[in-house]
């Protein structure tokens, strides 16, 4: 019998399949499909101090092996994830939830997480500092180390959960960024958010995106998660989430290889509704395989010898 | 409730210049109202292709689509034999409860298909449906002897005057209905809400992510709150829309 289960600040987690803030809502219309209990946990769908409408439409576009969305943190704002989507999520969801949270300034971050902080359904925090389709906020704070730990040091300051900081591919060094959020006492870091792109429409001339750029995510995108999960665990003593572009239990292996300790599966969401149960199913088939007895065992492997 | 399941293809073949009907063999159990959808997952494509349901019975599924773009090329190549991945159930649809005795069902171009199941269900129930379809010219034209087979009164208009009604569907709209269904593409909806006399549902067409309502892709604004296309409709209720 081998072993799904890791430890996620001290948390433990049945298997480390997580879907990703933004492809699954606030959980309870996939409890509809399956039982979502048997998820790692999820992060729920990134929550403002206010609510957003979020970017026009099209907010959607297609590419090969991915996509682009131009979401832009459409969401009720933190008051109403408290008193509405928490309560229907604790009918149907048994285990700790991811609570991602955005801002558009150090405060409301801040205030954002002070509120949630108190909610005993949260396990831990994910602060995405990287959404790609906000002006004036997100992105910003995720390309410079100074905001980032500046972020953070906010938000700990105010909480008592575990805080993972969602980093940003768009940068030139996300090591530097990740180290900035460690010395600030970030529990963990969660990477890579979307990478920014474009597609543009041959019939009408026009970028497809209503709002131009949007986050471009999918399998495409999965060498480049790799290659940063990789660089940041060798710089850092806190655990990673990796994520870009997991689709099946062959990725979550070799994201944690690459030393995530628990692995997050978003686009692939969108395309198979079934895609995280599918994917937990197949773990100990592949982990046999593989001749792995335990998860945890592996996290970071391929840096050794 | 939305399923995911495996589907064969049984016809596909061309009804009009690029648009082509498919008939797929598989569960429908899912289906619970005209006007749904289904997202069909296809070789080398990322994303789902959200295609509106014509009709379904106990056995079979019938899409009728339009080659637009390098997805639906693909589809209109398939053979008979062949299988497809899709989910099935998708949107609210319509609610005939609404119709009253004559309803007015207006199609504009690949907005007809979902009348067609609308329609049968408006029969069923009892009801005297008129369907008006629009079109840009008469070699455009398809399902006008469908909707005719079923003994409802059919109303076509081209907008080059090449066959019916000379004109837009609003062209047609002058006469006496106790409400209206709708599905077609913007301006033919901005004309009949300048026109129309009743309450009336509309079915939106938007570009989506996931069809299932996870991903926020599609939202609107309605007068009652954001609503998602592919989960809270594709139909919206007049009252509710924000234009």
């Amino acid at each position: 019998m081998v072993d799904t289960s890791v430890i996620l600040s001290g948390i433990k987690m049945d298997n480390p399949v997580i879907p990703a803030s933004g492809t699954f809502g606030f959980g309870y219309e996939f409890a509809n499909i399956y039982d979502i209990n048997c998820l790692g946990t999820f992060s729920f769908k990134g929550t403002t101090r206010d609510e957003r409408f979020g970017n026009p439409t099209p907010r959607i576009a297609e590419c090969p092996e991915g996509m682009l969305n131009s979401v832009g943190l459409q969401n009720p704002g933190v008051q109403r994830v408290i008193s509405e989507e928490l309560p229907k999520l604790k009918e149907c969801f048994h285990k700790k939830v991811m609570a991602n949270v955005s801002g558009f300034s150090v405060e409301d971050y801040a205030y954002t997480c002070e509120k949630l902080d108190g909610e005993s359904q949260i396990g831990w925090f994910e602060v995405n500092i990287s959404c790609p389709n906000v002006h004036g906020g997100g992105l910003a704070f995720g390309t410079s180390a100074k905001n980032a730990a500046e972020v953070t040091k906010a938000v700990k300051k105010v909480t008592t959960k575990p805080v993972f900081i969602k980093l940003s591919p768009n940068v030139t060094d996300i090591v530097e960024i990740a180290k900035a959020c460690e010395s600030e006492g970030a529990g963990g870091v969660s990477l890579i958010n979307t990478l920014l792109g474009m597609r543009i429409d041959l019939k009408t001339k026009k970028p497809i995106l209503a709002n131009k750029m949007g986050g471009f995510s999918g399998p495409a995108i999965k060498p480049v998660a790799l290659r940063m999960v990789y660089q940041v665990y060798d710089a850092v003593k806190i655990p990673i989430i990796g994520m870009g572009g997991i689709s099946t239990a062959e990725d979550v292996i070799e994201m944690m290889l690459a030393g995530a300790t628990a692995v997050q599966v978003g686009a692939q969401n969108l395309v198979d509704p079934f895609a995280c149960k599918n994917i937990i199913d197949n773990l100990p088939k592949v982990m046999e395989k593989y001749k792995i007895n335990s998860l945890t065992e592996i996290i970071g492997g391929a840096h050794n010898g | 409730m939305m399923t995911q399941g495996i589907y064969e293809i049984l016809y596909n073949f061309q009804i009009a210049p690029n648009v082509y009907s498919m008939v797929l063999a598989g569960d429908t159990s899912s289906l619970l109202a005209p006007g749904q959808f289904v997202n069909i997952k296809l070789d080398g494509k990322f994303l789902r292709r959200p295609i509106s349901v014509c009709d379904f019975n106990a056995e079979t599924i019938t899409l009728i689509y339009k080659v637009v773009g390098i997805g639906t090329e693909q589809m209109a190549k398939m053979q008979k034999g062949e299988k497809l991945d899709m989910l099935v159930g998708l949107g609210n649809g319509f609610n005939p409860e609404k119709a009253g005795d004559k309803p007015l069902l207006i199609g504009g171009g690949v907005g007809i298909p979902p009348m067609y199941n609308l329609c049968k269900e408006l029969l069923k129930m009892g009801k005297t449906p008129t369907v008006i379809l629009g079109f840009n010219t008469k070699e455009e034209i398809f399902y006008e002897d469908a909707f005719k087979n079923l003994g409802v009164e059919v109303i076509v208009t081209t907008v080059d005057g090449s066959y019916g009604v000379k004109g837009y569907v609003t062209d047609a709209m002058d006469r006496e209905y106790t409400y209206f269904f709708t599905c077609g593409p913007m301006p033919m909806f901005k004309a009949i809400e300048s026109v129309a006399k009743t309450s009336g549902q509309y079915s939106f067409e938007e570009r989506m992510g996931c069809g299932f309502g996870a991903c926020m892709g599609c939202s609107c604004k309605t007068k009652y709150g954001n609503k998602r296309i592919c989960k809270d409709g594709p139909v919206l209720y007049r009252e509710e829309i924000v234009w």
